[in-house]
């Protein structure tokens, strides 16, 4: 590991050379792996809001078939990935950072593996307008497989909206231990590239790079021989420096096309489009062959398990069954990460479900104990290798003060979580756990202000309110007491007598 | 040496003059200062402070006729804010009945409610809705917790639930 410096065919800025370690997985081809007994899927495997089961606990359900539908808001439906019966709809131990446990649709799988019968393959998406590709592709429930698992159709539709140059598909994967994009290249290239097409269609693009890191030359020739099939000149691979964590969205727009995503922006805003590799597959498997997003290739490494591997599994699948296609746990075995070594998040249980956003298992050897943090010594090295071109050891500083204004101006937001300044401090902070803890303290803060001022204007309008009843119940006060003036007091005597005269129960009464 | 205190006379009148000038052409209100004092306070309208709400307290606070330290929900962090924009010197909270605020919200147990309104006109964000004789209900996401509504209940049908 060592800093990198700028690369010359892109103007990256700071990053790392990180060991790869992804070989060990790669030696042999993705295996398939058999029909699980359970599935457990969540309703939630996407940004935005759950999804809402629309099948009862008992019924039959078809491999393929919808079983949890989105309320048109920002999200994805869920499909079963094969089939069997409903069995329970509860709370399960998922891989989310908030909160330990997530409502989730269990299948008993039959075995059967029947699939449902597609009423609509779009055979010749060429002959749809973009307009109903983009709803056809909401309703596969393809959410974006590098990780940040937006809503695929959601993120296109708000593409569309701006004026557009570039499709990019980011086959970087860049972080240490991934493979699975890799292995996606080299045996299904076909699919990527005929999901970019479809993609390209979608957004009326006539342009599109394929980004693919210097350490997949396997992946970058299974693509240019597929493309040499296909003969779409629209299509440019390219091939970016390894260098980590140059597979983030606005870290590869910049690669790719020079232009830097402006801070709070999307690569929208400088005329890119980005999908992962594995999004772009999924939407060929939706829309050319009606297959919902279902499974995906999931890697399972590290020195914890015997035979680290690609697994080309359905979603909902336990780890459990996953770490077992790999031969099973070592002795050695540790701690199980959900995602890379610099991202990803550890769990404390193998029972968590595969889900779509789920690209690596990693089980880990205690190699190395955590150090101490020892005081910063402000030497600058995570400066150096930020790659949005922060200043952590200010933001540190800034962080540890709760100065909310200064993390502000010295663009915490921007903050990628990427890990590189954890990696050179040699004060061993943990800055990026520190930096996450800072922005969530922020996003709490700005809840509590918007709750503030809520109150206060309830509070200014309902005190106007009062004032007014009370100015109304004034005047109609004043206006009795001005007829009583004017009818006179003999008047009212003859009125209260008469009253009495016709209940004479009521002794009581009085003026 | 008449130079030297014509000269000094004559830089302090100017600067006089240009500084009661500037004052009186560019006021701080205090209402300008008694909104900005107000932004600071929690918002809650709990009235532990001793005044009806949050605005009457900060209107207070620029008066003089109030100390900084009354606002529990706002605790330490607020009076040092304002102590910051006031320039005053911080001061530990005033003990009040009530001094470990944690986030909460009413919530009506509405097979108790009695449908009085008792609960609705003391609250002091509108967040209970209701009728004369018809079960009313707390709209969580708009309630303060300021524990307003619970000593007007006749039946004791609401209480406090920690918020997260």
């Amino acid at each position: 590991m060592s800093a990198a410096p700028t690369y010359d065919l892109g103007k990256l800025h700071g990053g790392l050379r990180l060991p790869g370690e992804k070989s060990v997985s790669t030696t042999g081809p993705v295996l398939q792996a058999p029909i699980p007994d359970q599935l457990v899927l969540p309703l939630t495997q996407h940004v935005g809001n759950p999804s809402q089961p629309i099948v009862g606990i008992g019924e039959h359900v078809l491999k393929g078939q919808l079983i949890a539908d989105t309320d048109g808001s920002l999200g994805a439906p869920v499909h079963a990935s094969s089939s069997g019966k409903i069995v329970a709809i509860e709370p399960w131990p998922v891989s989310r950072r908030h909160g330990a446990t997530a409502p989730c649709i269990v299948i008993e799988c039959d075995g059967q593996d029947q699939a449902i019968e597609t009423t609509e393959i779009v055979v010749d998406y060429a002959q749809l307008d973009p307009d109903s590709l983009l709803k056809k592709i909401l309703q596969g429930g393809i959410v974006g497989l590098g990780g940040a698992v937006f809503p695929t159709a959601q993120k296109l539709m708000q593409a569309v909206t701006a004026p557009l140059d570039y499709l990019i598909l980011n086959g970087v994967e860049c972080e240490p231990y991934i493979s699975c994009d890799d292995m996606l290249m080299r045996e299904h290239a076909h699919d990527v590239l005929r999901g970019a097409q479809i993609l390209m269609h979608a957004l009326s693009l006539s342009h599109c790079h394929v980004a693919v890191e210097s350490d997949k030359p396997q992946a970058m020739i299974a693509l240019g021989e597929a493309l040499g099939e296909i003969a779409d000149d629209r299509i440019v691979l390219k091939q970016v420096p390894t260098i980590y964590p140059s597979g983030g969205e606005d870290q590869l727009v910049q690669l790719v096309t020079n232009k830097e995503v402006p801070t709070g922006g999307l690569p929208t805003d400088v005329g890119c489009v980005v999908q992962n590799v594995g999004t772009a597959a999924a939407i060929n498997r939706w829309v050319v062959h009606g297959e919902p997003l279902i499974s995906r290739i999931t890697t399972i490494t590290g020195g914890g398990v015997v035979q680290p591997v690609n697994v080309h599994a359905r979603i909902g699948t336990t780890i459990a069954d996953i770490v077992h296609l790999a031969g099973g746990y070592t002795d050695q075995a540790n701690q199980l990460v959900i995602g890379g070594p610099m991202t990803g998040k550890s769990i404390s249980t193998d029972r968590v479900p595969l889900v779509k956003a789920t690209n690596c298992v990693l089980v880990l050897v205690d190699e190395v104990p955590l150090e101490n943090p020892r005081p910063c010594i402000r030497c600058g090295e995570c400066a150096e290798v930020c790659p949005i071109q922060l200043l952590p050891q200010q933001l540190y500083w800034f962080s540890c003060a709760d100065n909310e204004t200064k993390l502000r101006e010295f663009g915490l937001t921007d903050c990628i979580e990427c890990g590189c300044c954890d990696l050179v401090c040699p004060s061993h902070i943990a800055l990026t756990a520190d930096f996450r803890m800072a922005k969530a303290r922020m996003r709490e803060l700005a809840d509590e202000k918007a709750r503030a001022k809520r109150a206060r204007q309830r509070y200014e309008t309902r005190n106007l309110r009062v004032l007014i009843e009370q100015e109304k119940r004034d005047e109609e006060l004043a206006a009795q007491k001005e007829t009583a003036r004017e009818i006179g007091p003999e008047a009212i005597k003859a009125i209260v007598a008469r009253a009495r005269k016709k209940s004479p129960g009521d002794q009581d009464e009085d003026i | 040496m008449w130079i030297a205190v014509a000269t000094i006379t004559v830089i302090a009148l100017t600067s006089g003059l240009l500084l009661s000038y500037a004052s009186s052409r560019l006021p701080a209100t205090s209402d300008d200062l008694v909104e900005r004092v107000n932004g600071l306070l929690p918002q809650t309208q709990c009235a532990q402070c001793g005044f009806p709400g949050c605005r009457p307290y900060a209107a207070a606070i620029v008066a003089g006729t109030a100390n900084i330290n009354l606002c529990p929900p706002g605790g330490d962090d607020t009076i040092r804010r304002v102590a910051e924009l006031l320039g005053r010197n911080v001061v530990a909270l005033e003990e009040a009945a009530n001094t470990d605020m944690v986030k909460s919200v009413a919530v009506i147990d509405e097979s108790l409610c009695i449908g009085c309104l008792h609960c609705r006109n003391a609250c002091p964000v509108d967040a209970i809705v209701g009728a004369q004789q018809l079960m009313h209900t707390i709209i969580a996401s708009e309630c303060t917790g300021c524990e307003l509504c619970l000593p007007p209940c006749p039946v004791d049908c609401i209480s406090l639930e920690i918020v997260r």
